[in-house]
């Protein structure tokens, strides 16, 4: 690896696990704590590797020096001896003696405890999902509000609020427990849901943050999946659900991040691993009699894992939607269920179905009408297109609608010329 | 927006009037893709309980009976909760109702607000 992309490297992926190790041993009241031996670590690595050679074992060197600041730390600081002594969850008569255990399992013990942690409910889920960004998967301020297409500010004090609200509730960092596994395992799902949803969605053309944002959520799923306890089957729906679209990653995106919709994908580039992966998670959550929300929209996307139109296909996901609409209604799984039906039960059942949802300040909604009446009424689906237009407020929405605009008008005057 | 609620009747124990094995899983997909287009109208207010068919009629004097229901044929297949604007609105969301097409008929009612009932 390059020098000058070591580093970084190295804080994307160890920060995080420093941290929650830290985190983990001091407590929540002394998060700050934990943030700033990490840091100074880092600091130190930039200012030593920068004038010699990086060590042999960057990660370990990393570890020993970080493991060093703590001793030191504990050992000068008085607030141990007063706050620290009691709290800490290691029995240890002194600094000396305490274990700062960087092993692979305390490192993924320490993120599902803190995966617990940062989901709790006294904070939002905006908070949730920007504090789970930053604590356990490092990423830094600029990234989150950049992945948001949000400024510093904002998340600098989202970020710090939800902080605070956790250390004055005194919320402990500790391994699940089956009762906090039942009651919080829904909110850390739906925190690591909107985490992929914030990379596979977001307009920002910045592809490898995106992918990291994608990557990390599902690396936060696999370990709940790995845990006896918390392997149920809605986490594993999760998990299925997120291999299925990332499959679909870079098929979906042009060179310059632009968007390329479904219909037009090169399905040879789809990632059969990953559909391999996502059909195999599908599997192991056909267990229980619970349907969560997660199990119909893995089934909806592993049934888009099927690119040929059929009718097998088509009745499938329109079924799904139908069932995951009656658990939780959205405006995008509304439009999404009313293109289902058009293929499955044609296109005028579906257009009177479409006139009944009446979201009017949706430019979805009308682009959806507008490609439901192409072929039977294209002065109907020019105006449709031409009020979607006049809704779409990104670049990347407005060029896909005047596509369509355009083929009309041109399909248009070759009729009249006929 | 009101809630009102739509209650499925029709003749479950006439023999000749019950739908044959396929013609009952033939009539799933008119059930939910009717369903799914009231929730996708957001106007479903709660997801929608599946009844067993068998039931008890308790009368007074400890009289329990099992159904069929000799004296009123029609009994209860179903009901759900929806979200309507008014009386019309309602109506029209019923009128899509599978249960039509099997000579049934469905019953909607308004639910009545706190401040209403005294």
């Amino acid at each position: 690896m390059e020098e000058e992309a070591l580093l970084p490297h190295l804080f994307r992926t160890e920060y995080r696990k420093m941290v929650s190790v830290l985190c983990y041993l001091f407590g929540i009241k002394h998060l700050e704590i934990a943030e700033d031996i990490v840091s100074d670590t880092f600091l130190s690595a930039t200012e030593l590797w920068g004038m010699d050679k990086p060590p042999e074992n960057p990660t370990a060197w990393l570890y020993t020096v970080a493991k060093n600041k703590t001793k030191n730390y504990l050992k000068r600081n008085a607030l141990f001896e007063q706050k620290l002594a009691k709290e800490i969850t290691y029995t240890a008569n002194e600094a000396d003696e305490i274990e700062i255990d960087l092993s692979e399992k305390n490192i993924n013990d320490s993120q599902l405890a803190m995966m617990f942690t940062v989901c709790n409910p006294c904070i939002s889920v905006e908070a949730q999902v920007a504090l789970a960004l930053n604590l356990l998967c490092g990423f830094g301020i600029q990234e989150i509000a950049d992945a948001f297409l949000t400024n510093k500010e904002v998340v600098y004090k989202r970020i710090s609020r939800a902080k605070e609200k956790l250390k004055s509730a005194n919320i402990k960092i500790a391994q699940p427990s089956i009762s906090a596994i039942d009651e919080r395992l829904e909110s850390v799902l739906t925190t690591l849901y909107l985490l992929f949803n914030g990379g596979y969605y977001s307009v920002s053309q910045n592809t490898t943050l995106r992918k990291d944002l994608c990557a990390e959520a599902m690396r936060l799923t696999y370990l709940l999946v790995e845990n006896e306890q918390t392997n149920t089957p809605a986490v594993n729906a999760l998990l299925a659900l997120m291999c299925f679209h990332s499959s679909r990653f870079d098929a979906r995106l042009t060179d310059n991040g632009e968007i390329i919709l479904y219909e037009d994908q090169d399905e040879t580039r789809w990632n059969s691993a990953l559909i391999e992966k996502g059909t195999y998670f599908l599997n192991q959550a056909a267990t229980g009699n619970r349907v969560s929300k997660y199990h119909l929209e893995a089934g909806i996307a592993y049934w888009h894992t099927h690119k040929e139109d059929t009718n097998e296909k088509w009745e499938n996901i329109l079924q799904l939607y139908n069932q995951l609409l009656q658990i939780e209604y959205s405006p995008i799984a509304a439009l999404n269920r009313t293109f289902a039906l058009s293929k499955a039960n044609g296109k005028k059942t579906a257009i009177r179905e479409a006139e009944k949802l009446k979201l009017t300040d949706n430019h979805f909604y009308y682009s959806l009408l507008g490609s439901l009446y192409i072929n039977l009424d294209s002065a109907q689906a020019l105006q449709h297109f031409q009020t979607a237009f006049k809704l779409a407020n990104s670049i990347a929405d407005k060029a896909t609608i005047r596509k369509n605009i355009d083929w009309l008008i041109t399909e248009k005057t070759v009729a009249n010329n006929k | 927006m009101t809630e009102f609620l739509l209650v499925f009747r029709r003749d479950n124990t006439t023999k000749e009037e019950q739908p044959s094995p396929e013609q009952m899983q033939a009539a799933i997909k008119p059930w939910q893709d009717w369903i799914g287009g009231i929730a996708a109208q957001n106007k479903l207010v709660r997801p929608p309980q599946r009844w067993s068919a068998e039931g008890k009629v308790v009368r007074a004097n400890n009289l329990v009976t099992d159904g069929p229901y000799a004296e009123i044929k029609e009994s209860i297949g179903g009901l759900i909760f929806v979200r309507a604007a008014d009386f019309d609105e309602a109506v029209e969301i019923a009128k899509g109702c599978p249960v039509l097409a099997w000579g049934g008929n469905v019953e909607v009612r308004m639910a009545v607000s706190p401040a209403e009932n005294s």
